[in-house]
């Protein structure tokens, strides 16, 4: 056996190496995503699957076939506030690109005390979104808040951002920007810092100046970091669900919800397990898009590096 | 170098760059000078409205100290840290294993499952929540730390493995075949050879997960309930429901439940940002 075990060595190897990592893939996440779908064909309150009710058929487990999508896209009238508030967080969210990426041009500068500045601009994207929620909640707030003092002294009326349901959205969102918009610059200084010096150089010889030379010469060198903080961006925009729970919990009258949040809100309060799987399984198709996409460019590097 | 190297460029620029630069980093940084602030307040001041002007007096010590007083939040923290510690550690582990090994050896099924560890990482929480949450309860394990430490190492185990191979792929594999010549084991070669030389990706990777733990908000509200497993996160959110009013002492509980990463950014910035960014110039 053990002779068996060392001569076979090299293809026994994986085996044992990736026995633990995906195990635990497997049951956590695979498994979990499969079963999510079965489970959005089916009306399901979480209790036991198996239970028989009084007249012999399963008690709290019940195939309903599409009928959980067809409630979602006809008869559920938060609907399509749901779509149009994800569709605004995703548009939205891909300003943080520019933004950062302008921001990291200023900062790639050599004087002395930017060693100093850069991780104070970086650091809003360490602090739990719990607290930037927070922080952002008080600004808003009327009354008390920050920018109704700022408001008042302009004297200009007073806005209750989060109470208004034509800005709350847009309010979570722009607090949603401030840890964004660190972590896209600090791709982009790193970018930055690894443009070709001899083809800059060789530009400005040229005479690329300016825009030209940010247009043709800079942009296309940081084609990288612009692919992986789209990526992430619009990954942690159709995520968003921490700041919406945190900020408005979806309120005013849901006017601020998105399908993250409506899926929470359906699964753990209303007990409709089938429901909010139908709605996650429809943002994970979305997701789906970018998965692929990603997935696609990256094999496509690992075949031309070979 | 771009853009222009302001240090070539006229004084009267350079004085203006600074400037602006000044000026930026400030407003950036307000809101966090106002949280601090506000959890310097006295009560008077709150009661008088004063949330964000300059506080009447200072009142550090005696929000922080009422704060972990009044509150589970000594509680709340150390959840936190037993929570995240053992989960940043375990799943080092067992990426680096699993991503020696779709780095350094050929199988049929390589790539379907590193494509899958991949993809993992961008599949919304929700798709998971329900079946994760019966599992949790089925094992027993729900409303308690291992509830979040497995979920946590099962997802984090993706993202960890993806950037480990990548990592280890780049390594000189004349190295690997050396050893194997020289009759090394499979697992000789692992933790006495790969394993070494992974040590600036393991630091890079350690700091990120221990911040992406800490900061986990989602799970932590699905998978447990009483405030003795509660991390730091849902443990906020809940004292902001009870204490309204006080806003000093919710600053005050905010700063230090924000604290951990940052500090730990400020102390490993090389590390955390190599392994942000890592992907970003290559790839």
């Amino acid at each position: 056996m053990i002779k068996y075990i060392s001569k076979n060595q090299i293809k026994l190897a994986p085996i044992f190496f990736l026995a633990p990592a995906s195990c635990l893939f497997l049951l956590y996440v695979i498994y979990p995503i499969i079963d999510s779908i079965w489970v959005s064909f089916h009306s399901w309150n979480g209790m036991d699957r198996g239970l028989l009710g009084l007249s012999g058929d399963l008690k709290n487990w019940k195939w309903v076939g599409l009928d959980n999508y067809k409630e979602l896209f006809f008869d559920d009238y938060e609907f399509p506030t749901l779509i149009i508030n994800n569709i605004k967080w995703l548009i939205l969210s891909l300003l943080v690109i520019p933004i950062g990426l302008g921001l990291a041009i200023f900062l790639n500068q050599n004087i002395k005390e930017m060693k100093f500045i850069k991780p104070l601009f970086f650091f809003p994207f360490v602090i739990n979104l719990v607290v930037v929620g927070l922080i952002f909640s008080w600004f808003y707030l009327p009354k008390y808040g920050f920018l109704d003092l700022v408001f008042r002294s302009l004297g200009l009326e007073p806005i209750a951002f989060l109470a208004e349901e034509s800005l709350a959205t847009y309010a979570i969102i722009f607090a949603f920007f401030w840890p964004s918009i660190a972590y896209t610059m600090i791709i982009y200084l790193t970018g930055l810092t690894n443009v070709n010096r001899e083809i800059v150089e060789a530009g400005r010889i040229d005479g690329a100046m300016g825009f030209k030379m940010f247009w043709y010469v800079i942009l296309p060198q940081l084609k990288p970091a612009t692919f992986i903080a789209t990526v992430v961006t619009v990954v942690g925009a159709l995520r968003s669900f921490d700041m919406v729970a945190i900020m408005t919990k979806g309120g005013p009258w849901g006017s601020s919800s998105v399908l993250a949040y409506k899926m929470y809100e359906e699964a753990l309060f209303s007990y409709r397990m089938g429901y909010g799987s139908a709605i996650a399984t429809i943002l994970f198709i979305i997701m789906d898009i970018y998965i692929v996409w990603f997935l696609y460019r990256l094999f496509q590097n690992e075949k031309s590096e070979k | 170098m771009f853009p222009y190297p302001i240090e070539k460029q006229p004084i009267l620029n350079r004085y203006r760059y600074r400037i602006l630069l000044y000026l930026s980093i400030i407003t950036w940084l307000l809101p966090l000078f106002a949280i601090m602030l506000i959890s310097l307040r006295s009560l008077t001041d709150l009661n008088a409205g004063n949330y964000w002007g300059i506080p009447n007096e200072i009142h550090f010590f005696e929000n922080y100290s009422e704060v972990f007083i009044r509150s589970p939040m000594a509680r709340f923290f150390l959840n936190s840290l037993i929570i995240t510690i053992p989960t940043t550690l375990i799943t080092l582990l067992i990426s680096s294993m699993s991503g020696f090994t779709l780095a350094i050896h050929k199988f049929r099924l390589n790539m379907i499952i590193f494509a899958a560890f991949i993809a993992g990482n961008f599949i919304p929480f929700q798709i998971l929540l329900v079946p994760v949450r019966s599992i949790t309860i089925q094992f027993g394990i729900y409303d308690t730390w291992f509830a979040l430490i497995i979920f946590h190492i099962a997802f984090q185990s993706g993202f960890c493995t993806f950037f480990l191979r990548n990592f280890i792929k780049e390594l000189p594999f004349e190295l690997i075949e050396a050893a194997r010549a020289d009759g090394a084991s499979e697992f000789f070669i692992y933790r006495k050879i790969v394993l070494p030389l992974m040590r600036p990706a393991l630091a890079a990777l350690g700091v990120l997960i221990f911040t992406f733990i800490w900061n986990d908000y989602f799970w932590a509200l699905v998978l447990v309930q009483s405030d003795s497993v509660r991390p730091v996160t849902v443990g906020i959110q809940v004292l902001r429901g009870q204490w309204v009013a006080s806003w000093n002492l919710i600053a005050a509980g905010s700063i230090v439940c924000a604290l951990p990463p940052v500090i730990m950014f400020f102390i490993l910035q090389k590390q955390f940002i190599r392994g942000l960014t890592f992907g970003a110039v290559k790839g």
